[in-house]
């Protein structure tokens, strides 16, 4: 555990030193590059406490990092046209302000993790995982045949959104926002993992039976764990589409779900830093393997069949050792 | 809404109902007896219609491009079972969700190097093209009432192949007990093989046959991919009965909700809003159907195992 503690330290301190190295030296693309592995690292984190903490393969978060996004880009999409967002029962103008969009953004991703959540696991397994593909389906099938927002071609909002005090239309104060939530929601994990709650939800994912009869309802466990892992993830989404001030029915399709399961099995499942460690690597391969060839997803996908086959337990397992014996 | 519109969207439907049957046979054949997700399987399906659409540029065969998709797909799935499948049949569902999402990464980059980013056409040959005149007089395209014709023969083929001959026996012995087969003398790993070949075989030809009414191109599997999972959930994982109704189901409810949808919601909105709101509620009613499924039979309709 102590190893794993190391190269947790080793990788946040270098997610921010190539940034501000970046900054010194003036190439504000590689910050942009940053942030877009940072957000994707958030959104991982996210699945990791379904996947990794609770053992729920949910191959449909892209439902809520796309909600995520769309709740900035409905909201941003408003105060831009200046109409209200609804005016029943009330008058709710649209805004630009980040905290208000992120609370928004998690709310709303975390009641559609509550529903989602409630329905999915009334199955498990292999039906369990088709049932979350099914629910990312029917989001992005939705969004691209409701025209209010765009449908197909989705949104365009024109000026990132502010966040009281910073420039965010510079590259490093995003940054900054972006990584100051990423270390928040890793402390909030990493005490979650430890708390009774944690504790419990663990045994849950090992032993459902055995948690029974210690009169705890392991369904319920793992329920409010589907809904803190929608609600992180949703986060994401809301920054990733300040990121790239767009946001599009891609962003609930099944490569997305995907490429965030993706992250997690890169890094590490039920590590801490794993997501993030997953994310890095696949930002920085995107990267330096597109600027090679332009078909960088074969050896994308080659090094995915190696991990797998050869390396379970991801990048940090390789780092770090085994963590648990009881894994 | 004439009467003739209803029966041509149920036989659109039907058609493609049984396209989706090809894919979800191997799928669901794959998952109940060895257990594994496979999500290359729809890179199979567009294997095989590369094939088919090469092979059909270079000899103008129909024929001969059918023969060749299957055969493209069979070798491409022996290909796969050997190298990388085998190893991830006594892992975790994450393992085998991953790697195979891996091959879709391979396989579809690959395709896209071979033959490029542009589809190719496949051309439906001059005796299967053109309409038929229907008993009451529907005109409906000869190559469409091929397409359910085949499919329902490989239905029947199926059926038969896993009731009454002796793979089939070890197919359905599989699924209950492998480790008893195993015991009993059955090459467990050829009969894996096999199985997946079979099921690759399925895939390519659906490709193929599919493949002369869509365009060929790069991506083109996972959109049926995702349609074949949602049948064999609904089916029941492992049933072949299963997966044909829930094929039917699927091709029957998308093909009508697209139509009748909207029409319904003319009924209490304005044209505009009906159009739109029928148009997204169809797009997803193959998914609420699904969910509806799995809430009331948690293991699909025909599914046995939890």
């Amino acid at each position: 555990m102590i190893r794993e503690a190391y190269v947790n330290m080793a990788v946040l301190a270098l997610l921010l030193i190539v940034p501000v190295w970046a900054q010194m030296t003036g190439e504000p693309f590689t910050i942009t590059l940053a942030t877009r592995a940072v957000i994707f690292a958030l959104a991982a984190v996210g699945l990791n406490v379904a996947l990794g903490l609770g053992g729920m393969v949910s191959l449909g978060h892209a439902v809520f990092f796309g909600i995520g996004g769309y709740a900035m880009g409905i909201l941003a999409f408003h105060a831009q046209t200046f109409t209200p967002v609804m005016t029943w029962p009330a008058d709710v103008p649209g805004t630009k302000s980040m905290p208000i969009i992120w609370l928004v953004a998690m709310l709303t991703s975390g009641l559609a993790a509550l529903a989602i959540g409630a329905l999915s696991l009334r199955t498990a397994g292999v039906y369990f995982i088709m049932i979350t593909l099914a629910f990312g389906q029917m989001a992005y099938f939705f969004t691209i045949s409701w025209p209010t927002y765009g449908g197909e071609d989705g949104l365009s909002i024109y000026v990132r959104n502010g966040f009281p005090g910073l420039n965010t239309l510079a590259p490093m104060p995003f940054f900054a926002i972006c990584f100051t939530l990423l270390c928040l929601v890793l402390l909030f994990v990493a005490l979650l993992a430890r708390s009774p709650f944690g504790l419990a939800l663990n045994a849950a994912r090992q032993s459902p039976a055995r948690v029974q009869t210690v009169g705890l309802d392991p369904q319920r466990l793992k329920l409010v764990a589907f809904v803190i892992s929608g609600v992180i993830t949703g986060l994401a989404g809301a920054l990733f589409a300040d990121l790239n001030r767009f946001v599009s029915p891609t962003m609930f399709s099944w490569q997305m779900s995907g490429e965030i399961m993706v992250f997690v099995i890169l890094g590490g499942v039920a590590r801490l830093c794993g997501p993030v460690v997953g994310a890095v690597v696949f930002v920085a391969l995107e990267h330096i393997l597109g600027d090679l060839s332009d078909y960088w997803h074969i050896w994308l996908g080659a090094l995915l069949l190696v991990i797998v086959l050869f390396a379970r337990g991801g990048i940090v397992g390789l780092l770090a050792g085994r963590a648990r014996a009881h894994d | 809404m004439s009467a003739i519109l209803i029966i041509e969207q149920i036989l659109n439907g039907l058609q493609f109902g049984v396209m989706l049957f090809l894919m979800a046979a191997g799928l669901t054949l794959i998952f109940g007896v060895m257990g594994l997700i496979n999500l290359a399987h729809g890179s199979l399906y567009m294997i095989g219609a590369f094939a088919a659409a090469a092979v059909a540029g270079l000899t103008g065969s129909f024929l001969l491009a059918l023969v060749a998709a299957m055969a493209a797909a069979a070798v491409a799935g022996v290909l796969v079972e050997v190298v990388v499948i085998r190893r991830l049949y006594a892992t975790d569902h994450l393992d085998q969700v991953l790697a195979t999402f891996a091959l879709i990464l391979i396989f579809s980059e690959g395709t896209r190097w071979m033959f490029g980013s542009f589809p190719l056409f496949l051309d439906i040959p001059d005796y299967l093209s053109g309409p038929v005149t229907l008993p009451g007089g529907i005109q409906y395209p000869l190559y469409r009432l091929v397409l359910i014709g085949a499919g329902l023969a490989v239905a029947a083929g199926l059926g038969l192949l896993i009731t009454r001959t002796r793979i089939g026996i070890q197919i359905r012995a599989g699924e209950n007990d492998r480790e008893m087969i195993a015991a009993l003398g059955v090459d467990i790993s050829r009969l894996y093989t096999l199985i997946f070949m079979l099921g690759a075989a399925l895939a390519g030809l659906a490709g193929a046959l599919v493949g002369a009414i869509q365009s060929v191109q790069v991506g083109m599997g996972e959109p049926v991919l995702i349609l074949a999972f949602v049948v064999i959930v609904i089916g029941g994982i492992g049933s072949i009965k299963g997966a044909l109704v829930g094929a039917l189901l699927v091709g029957l409810t998308d093909t009508l909700g697209g139509i009748f949808l909207p029409e319904l919601f003319k009924l209490f909105t304005d044209p505009a809003t009906a159009t739109a709101a029928g148009a997204s509620l169809a797009s997803m009613a193959i998914y609420i159907l699904m969910g509806a499924v799995l809430i009331w039979r948690p293991t699909g309709l025909f599914g046995a195992r939890a």
